[in-house]
């Protein structure tokens, strides 16, 4: 059975000129894989992420014919109910660590906290998982960092501390969104390693946001590609290359590579589809 | 032609925020007309340097020569026509309350120029910026716009020097598309120099001629562009970066 | 793909405007819009309209002078020949509360107009420049500050002696303070910014700098902290009024003439309460536009929508 089974999600946001959708009909099934979500910003990846996890703020609607976790519709569940499944069963790593992470409170605090609002441990069995998930991040000194504050950190740092916090209460599926956009290429790729690594060790289903083709090809088994709330087409990775969408086609086209002889970038051409 | 002349001279440089240093003995040419990367990763000084030519980080040693004349330590009017920057964040690089067309006019009023708002009309042309777009506001604009808008900014004094602190990174590869090609164009019309900061290494394979690889504050290692698309470079860090950005190599190496 | 608004609206509106003109315009529509959407600041914008319309016009709106004394119809209770009654020199209450709204919008003219640039400049030049400059401008700031409002105007009033013009200085003298704390923390935020050093890397001057580009940030903040302050303001005036140091009789100012009702207080109640009425009216006019006016312009607190 698929862990996440999603038929025509709809966000609708109310704006000056009438409500927009900003998820279209998105229909989407995640097993035991690494789904990719591709799109420039403000196709909607985030939006459908976030209306998984029940994180649409009004004037937001989210609407969908199923929206099913495990079998289990999540549409109409009780707050309490949502916030069991949230972080427990469902994890989101964030773009930006510093926006994330609570600048008041160490972070060996901040991954307990995460486990405790999950399972009731002793004080000393919950040390121990804490530490033990900072070296699974490859936190080389879990003692001392989990007494350090998050500006303390840096951005990679962070970015393994998010993870490790989403990843303590051993979710079934992982959503990160744009994990490693603000980071360098060199913590970058160690970043989406590590999670590659844990989410296949431990059975997971991640879904990784990114505007980034490459990338989501390189990490992922199945790539979605979305423009303007729409899925454009999905994509085995292995055939990312050899995609037909004109719109995948222009986003593959616009990166530039290491031997780049060409004078000049494909752009793309954005009256093709706009949305109407 | 040739890169001969040295237009961007920095010799020894040190530079200091108040007790600490975060540049070590930088020496690099760029020559005029030519295109030079600065790459590493984040924290190894490469903003400061440009700040340090424009005059935004004034406590340096060594010496910083533009065009053969030295630099001062702070920012100067007569410095402002020939050397512009383009900053790394389109949000926050315009300020939020002022109309595109009050931000290009800025610097044209600063320096008593005529025929502004022909001026004006015509930098929004160069950067591919529909003229309705002039007497909008930031907030109005999406991101690959507003670096249109700052590209525009900087041009409007008609410099010949542009230092470019990662123009894209903040940018979709759709967009970073885009704005690439812009300033690859605006390069070759108006034959501009660029110092360009980024830690991509395939922008630079597409944009720059030269490029230096920055690590902890100090120069690793300076490749031509040549070096870097076949991956003949000297230094095992610049090597490791070169291994990490590759990802149609990687793609392949991955089982 | 929208349904055309027509007129006015449609070009205040204008995604593209065509001239300055229509984009600052256009803002200043759109901020009016938000405004009359929250009642409460509609409601204090109602307020202080009728204030103005009774200052503009009060010779017309009152029925007798504000200061023609007619002592047989004095202490009368208030009727439909005297709305608000007659004081003890039988001059008509009404009358009179109507011509001091004139006094009381040139005080809060005045004061906002002399402490709110103060403030804002000495603020925005202590932080844009930081070191020394800062430290002795904002320790200035600071003796201000730390001396409450009403003794440090009083002290001011009877160093320069009573009457309006006095009050009004005293006022502006303690009230810039806030002011000035308010704009240098504004300032350090955007001292950094790219904008900013965008501004100084096209050859603008400091003076540029912080008048042009740092300033017109700091006044949202500093409008709606002057609004907020205008009813304590009010009050200061109205204080200074009933210890007989602000406006001299006969100027119909609220305060004085609640100073001069507090004798018949228990029988003539009508005499102090009518301008303590309408002074409360006012202040909650001003702190319902202020808050409004938060909401509205304060991009942190306010959503864009
Ligand atoms: N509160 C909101 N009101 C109206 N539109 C919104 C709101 N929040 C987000 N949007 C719109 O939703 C669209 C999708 O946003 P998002 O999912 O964050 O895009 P992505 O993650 O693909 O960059 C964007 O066009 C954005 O403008
Ligand atoms: N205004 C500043 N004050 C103090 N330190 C700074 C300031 N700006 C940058 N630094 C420090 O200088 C170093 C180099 O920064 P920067 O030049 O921005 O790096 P890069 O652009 O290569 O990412 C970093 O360690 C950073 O923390
Ligand atoms: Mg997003
Ligand atoms: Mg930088």
């Amino acid at each position: 059975m698929s862990l996440l089974d999603i038929q025509n999600l709809t966000v609708t946001f109310p704006t000056p000129r009438g409500p927009v959708n900003v998820v279209d009909g998105v229909s989407l099934t995640l097993g035991q894989e690494r789904l990719g979500i591709v799109g420039e910003s403000g196709s909607g990846k985030s939006m459908t992420g976030r209306a998984i996890l029940g994180l649409v703020r009004p004037p937001g609607v989210v609407k969908a014919d199923r929206m099913a976790f495990e079998g289990q519709e999540l549409q109409g569940l009780s707050d309490r109910a949502m916030r069991k499944i949230r972080g427990a069963r469902i994890s989101m790593v964030m773009q930006d660590p510093k926006f994330s992470l609570n600048p008041v409170m160490t972070v060996g605090r901040q991954i307990e906290e995460a486990l405790r609002t999950h399972e009731s441990l002793p004080r000393r069995a919950l040390k121990a998982r804490v530490a033990e998930m900072l070296e699974a991040v490859r936190i080389h000194d879990p003692e001392r960092v989990m007494d350090l504050y998050p500006h303390e950190v840096s951005g990679g740092m962070g970015q393994r501390i998010m993870i490790a916090m989403m990843l303590i209460p051993r979710p079934r599926i992982l959503i990160a969104d744009e994990p490693t956009s603000a980071l360098d290429v060199s913590v970058q790729g160690q970043v989406l390693d590590l999670i590659d690594e844990l989410v296949r060790e431990n059975g997971m289903g991640l879904m990784l946001v990114s505007h980034d083709l490459h990338l989501v090809g390189r990490y992922c088994d199945r790539v979605m590609v979305m423009n303007a709330g729409r899925v454009v087409e999905v994509l085995d990775a292995k055939n990312l290359h050899a995609a037909q969408h004109p719109y995948t086609k222009g986003l593959l086209a616009a990166v530039p590579r290491m031997n780049e002889t060409r004078a000049e970038l494909p752009t793309l051409d954005r009256s093709q589809w706009a949305s109407t | 032609m040739g890169f001969d002349m040295s237009a961007i001279h920095l010799k020894d440089l040190n530079i200091f925020y108040g007790d600490t240093q975060v540049v070590h003995d930088v020496t690099l040419d760029v020559a005029a007309g030519e295109s030079f990367a600065l790459v590493g990763e984040s924290g190894s000084g490469k903003s400061t340097i440009l700040k340090a030519i424009m005059g935004l980080a004034p406590d340096w040693t060594g010496a910083i020569e533009v065009d053969g004349k030295p630099r001062s330590h702070g920012p100067d009017r007569a410095f402002s026509r020939q050397c512009q920057m383009v900053f790394q964040d389109p949000y926050g690089s315009l300020h939020p309350r002022k109309t595109i067309d009050a931000t290009l006019a800025e610097p044209l009023l600063i320096h008593g120029l005529k025929n502004r708002d022909a001026r004006v009309v015509e930098l929004l042309g160069e950067v591919g910026l529909d003229a309705r777009f002039r007497f909008r506001f930031p907030h109005q604009l999406s991101g690959g716009q507003r670096q249109r808008v700052a590209i525009a900014r900087a041009l409007a004094l008609e410099p010949r020097f542009l230092l470019l602190d990662e123009p894209t990174s903040a940018l979709d590869v759709s967009i970073q598309a885009e704005i690439l090609n812009l300033l690859k164009r605006l390069r070759k019309e108006r034959g501009l120099t660029y110092l360009m900061v980024t830690h991509n290494l395939p922008v630079v394979a597409f944009m720059c001629d030269r490029l230096a690889v920055m690590r902890h504050g100090r120069i690793e290692e300076i490749a031509s562009a040549e070096a870097l698309k076949t991956g003949a470079l000297a230094t095992p860090y610049a090597r490791e970066l070169y291994r990490l950005s590759n990802p149609e190599e990687t793609a392949e190496e991955q089982p | 793909m929208s349904p055309k608004t027509t007129g006015l609206s449609a070009w205040l509106t204008d995604d593209a405007p065509a001239s300055r003109a229509q984009a600052n315009l256009g803002r200043a529509y759109d901020i009016f819009r938000r405004l009359c959407r929250n009642p409460l600041a509609a409601l204090g914008m109602a307020i202080l309209l009728v204030l103005v319309i009774c200052a503009a016009f009060a010779p017309w709106i009152a029925p007798y002078s504000p200061i023609g004394q007619d002592l047989p119809n004095r202490l009368l209770p208030p009727s439909a020949a005297h709305w608000m009654g007659t004081d003890e020199l039988g001059r008509d209450i009404f009358s009179r509360v109507v011509h001091g709204a004139r006094l009381t919008l040139l005080i809060v003219g005045l004061v906002a107009v002399i402490s709110a640039p103060v403030g804002l400049i000495l603020g925005a030049v202590s932080g844009y420049f930081g070191g020394w400059v800062d430290r002795i401008l904002m320790g200035i700031t600071d003796i201000f500050l730390s001396l409450p409002k009403l003794i440090l105007a009083l002290a001011f009033v009877a160093a320069l002696g009573p009457g309006i013009e006095n009050a009004i200085i005293a006022i502006a003298i303690t009230a810039w303070p806030p002011y000035a704390r308010l704009a240098r923390a504004e300032t350090l935020t955007f001292r950094a910014a790219e904008f900013v050093q965008a501004a100084r890397l096209a050859g603008g001057s400091h003076a540029r700098v912080i008048g042009l580009h740092i300033l017109p940030l700091c006044t949202s903040s500093t409008i709606i902290r002057v609004t907020l302050d205008m009813a304590g303001i009010i009050l200061t005036a109205a204080g200074l009024g009933f210890l007989g140091l602000g406006a001299q009789p006969p100027l119909p100012e609220w305060g004085a003439m609640i100073s001069r009702g507090r004798a018949f207080i228990l029988d003539q109640w009508w005499v102090a309460t009518m301008p303590g009425f309408a002074i409360i009216v006012v202040s909650l006019g001003f702190c319902f536009l202020g808050d409004g006016l938060r909401d509205v312009l304060d991009p942190k607190s306010g959503d864009k929508a």
